[in-house]
């Protein structure tokens, strides 16, 4: 099977640092995939090597089967948002998003018009004769994703481009991004240590720690079937208590906490008896009740702390000195007290096991 | 208006201009009031009215020497430009110790007094000197002479104010987000079109603002000029010196002073209308 763009055996080592540790991946053409994880962990050197600003010390990246090596940033016809933006402060909005079309030696009146088009595109009809430093933050970010796509990228890369914005102009940029993606059809990579934006504008998302890729897959199957503790952890929030696997054939494990375990099948890695795992239960999958209920796994808890956030609030509690954090409906919080000794409850297909 | 008047007195507000006292006596007495007789004089000296300005502006050789001043000035600041340009590149574009030591090497050279510098030229330039010799060496037989020409003393100036074009363009550079570079890369952009449509605007304030030092200092330069340059080829500061020195005509001196004055502002004054004054300090 041969993807769009892949990049195979990647690594990229600066001195006796391993930036990146063998890299697989395939994206098809027209998908959005986003690089998570923490800073440091290797997404970005990742972006920069299939830009081109980098070289790898082994493995390849293709675009449609041809190779990338040896090619100049020049040369790639790749499209990239940069962090801060990087729009020309002596160029108007549409001189920027010229640019690229006149490096391709498009004559000016054709590339003004196309850059007009595109400025239209992203919402910026009338800004054409405005400077960078005239625009507010989400305006200039409009203008860089125009720059990056006027010239019709084989590949749009975004580098954190959302982080300078406040939270709503953020949540409205996602969604403009997405459509702008979708309408255009550009296979796009983008970065981000945000993990609502990857899970709310991805297809998939490849999720990185320490210079290595730990899990790549559909927003939802990352959020509901995490592989490892990192991931777990990373994506949304997680209750990680430590448990033995007892019986691997039939899903059962026995943990200090929530005493023996059904938990729900398990994909990716093998697990054999007596084996040291986390099981993972999300916040919001977690019940809480006066009474043990009959149909549900339970375990007793005194709550700690109520944390409202309106629409729903975090509790946290222990059980067996480990913490657990439960979110509850905002209507349901008013009966509950700090220092009340309750249960949570959750079925089978709420735990899942991780390693490390 | 209570409120106002108890501010006023307020020792909050009246400390900062109290601070500013000594200057504003020292400017007073040491730039205000020469100014001032320097202006009464062109009007006064020999006998009232504008007959000084009225020979400054007919008189051949006057107009001569202001041209000559114009061009001279214009030269150096295109030879500082060209010298201080790439040294400027050079030095933000290496390791941090290189350019430290190539800021020392420019400093060092600032710092040393002028006027040695410029007997310094005339040392090195001068008829029993190793340059000419050096000409000697190679074969040439009975070299021109190179002190006392235009040449000599339009290479000691560049000398003199390139560092304030390096400086001064060297702070913008150093300043340029590295990340616009990599974008215009990313978008085709290489060599020579990079340099066009983004370095080089980039850099223009620097090369602005480094242009109009050199060339407003350059315009009323003198010890250089008049130790190493033709006596042909005066500048204005050089003539004003003679007038006063030699024929103690200090009202045309005054005069063309004050020529040399309003020009030197409407320099400045079509910077700051572009870029604005406060800038030019960086």
């Amino acid at each position: 099977m041969s993807s769009y763009l892949q990049l195979s055996g990647i690594n990229k080592t600066y001195g006796n640092f391993t930036a990146l540790e063998n890299v697989d991946l395939e994206v098809e053409k027209g998908e959005f995939v986003t690089f998570l994880g923490p800073s440091g962990s290797g997404k970005t050197t990742t972006l920069m090597l299939i830009a081109g600003f980098a070289t790898p010390t082994r493995g390849t990246i293709d675009i449609e089967g041809a190779s990338l090596a040896g090619l100049d940033p020049q040369d790639r016809n790749i499209g990239i948002v940069f962090q801060n933006y990087a729009l020309f402060p002596h160029k108007t909005a549409a001189e920027n998003v010229y640019f690229p079309l006149q490096m391709r030696d498009v004559k000016r009146l054709e590339g003004m018009r196309r850059a007009d088009e595109m400025l239209d595109l992203v919402g910026l009809a009338g800004f054409s004769h405005r400077y960078p430093k005239e625009l507010s933050g989400g305006q200039q970010q409009r203008v860089a994703l125009a720059r990056a796509l006027v010239f019709e990228p084989d590949l749009l890369l975004l580098d954190e481009p959302l982080g300078a914005l406040d939270k709503n102009l953020r949540e409205q940029m996602q969604i403009e991004i997405k459509r702008i993606q979708k309408k255009l059809g550009v296979t796009t990579i983008f970065v981000t240590h945000d993990q609502t934006e990857a899970m709310s504008m991805s297809d998939r998302i490849c999720v990185f720690s320490n210079g290595k890729i730990e899990q790549l897959g559909k927003p939802l199957d990352i959020y509901h079937r995490p592989k490892t503790k990192f991931v777990a952890d990373f994506i949304g929030e997680s209750n990680l208590i430590p448990a033995r696997i007892t019986d691997a054939a039939n899903c059962k494990a026995q943990s200090n906490v929530l005493g023996d375990v059904t938990y729900g099948t398990q994909s990716g890695t093998e697990l054999r008896d007596g084996q040291e795992v986390s099981l993972v239960i999300r916040p919001e999958h977690l019940k809480l009740s006066s009474k043990r209920l009959a149909d549900r796994m339970s375990a007793g808890i005194e709550i700690e702390t109520i944390v409202n956030y309106g629409d729903n609030a975090l509790v946290i509690g222990t059980s067996e000195s480990q913490q657990i954090r439960v979110r509850v409906p905002g209507a349901d919080v008013v009966i509950l007290n700090e220092g009340d000794k309750c249960f949570i409850s959750w079925t089978q297909d709420d735990v899942f096991v991780v390693t490390d | 208006m209570m409120r106002r008047m108890t501010r006023l007195v307020d020792h909050q507000t009246i400390w900062p201009w109290l601070l500013l006292l000594p200057l504003a006596v020292y400017l007073l007495v040491f730039f205000a009031v020469p100014l001032i007789e320097v202006l009464k004089m062109s009007v006064t000296e020999p006998k009232p009215g504008l007959g000084n300005y009225q020979k400054v502006f007919t008189g051949a050789l006057y107009g001569k020497v202001f041209l000559n001043t114009f061009g001279t000035a214009t030269l150096v600041t295109v030879c500082c430009l060209i010298v201080g340009y790439p040294l400027a590149y050079l030095m933000s574009n290496t390791t941090p110790r290189r350019a430290m030591m190539i800021l020392l090497l420019i400093t060092m050279s600032f710092w040393t007094s002028f006027l040695v510098r410029t007997y310094a030229w005339m040392v090195l330039l001068g008829n029993n000197g190793p340059i000419i010799w050096l000409i000697e060496m190679i074969g040439i037989a009975d070299p021109p002479g190179l002190l006392f020409t235009r040449f000599s003393s339009t290479l000691a100036m560049v000398h003199i104010l390139a560092p304030y074009m390096i400086m001064n363009i060297y702070s913008v550079m150093k300043k340029i987000d590295p990340v616009l570079i990599r974008s215009a890369e990313s978008m085709g952009a290489r060599g020579g079109s990079l340099f066009r449509h983004i370095y080089l605007p980039l850099t223009a304030p620097g090369i602005a603002n480094g242009a109009v030092l050199v060339f407003v200092i350059c315009l009323g330069f003198y010890v250089t000029p008049v130790l190493l340059g033709s006596p042909r080829e005066q500048m204005v500061a050089g003539l004003i010196g003679n007038q006063i020195e030699q024929f103690l005509a200090f009202g045309l001196g005054s005069a063309m002073a004050v020529v040399l004055l309003v020009i030197t502002l409407i320099v400045l004054g079509i910077y700051h209308s572009r870029f604005g004054l406060d800038k030019l300090w960086g």
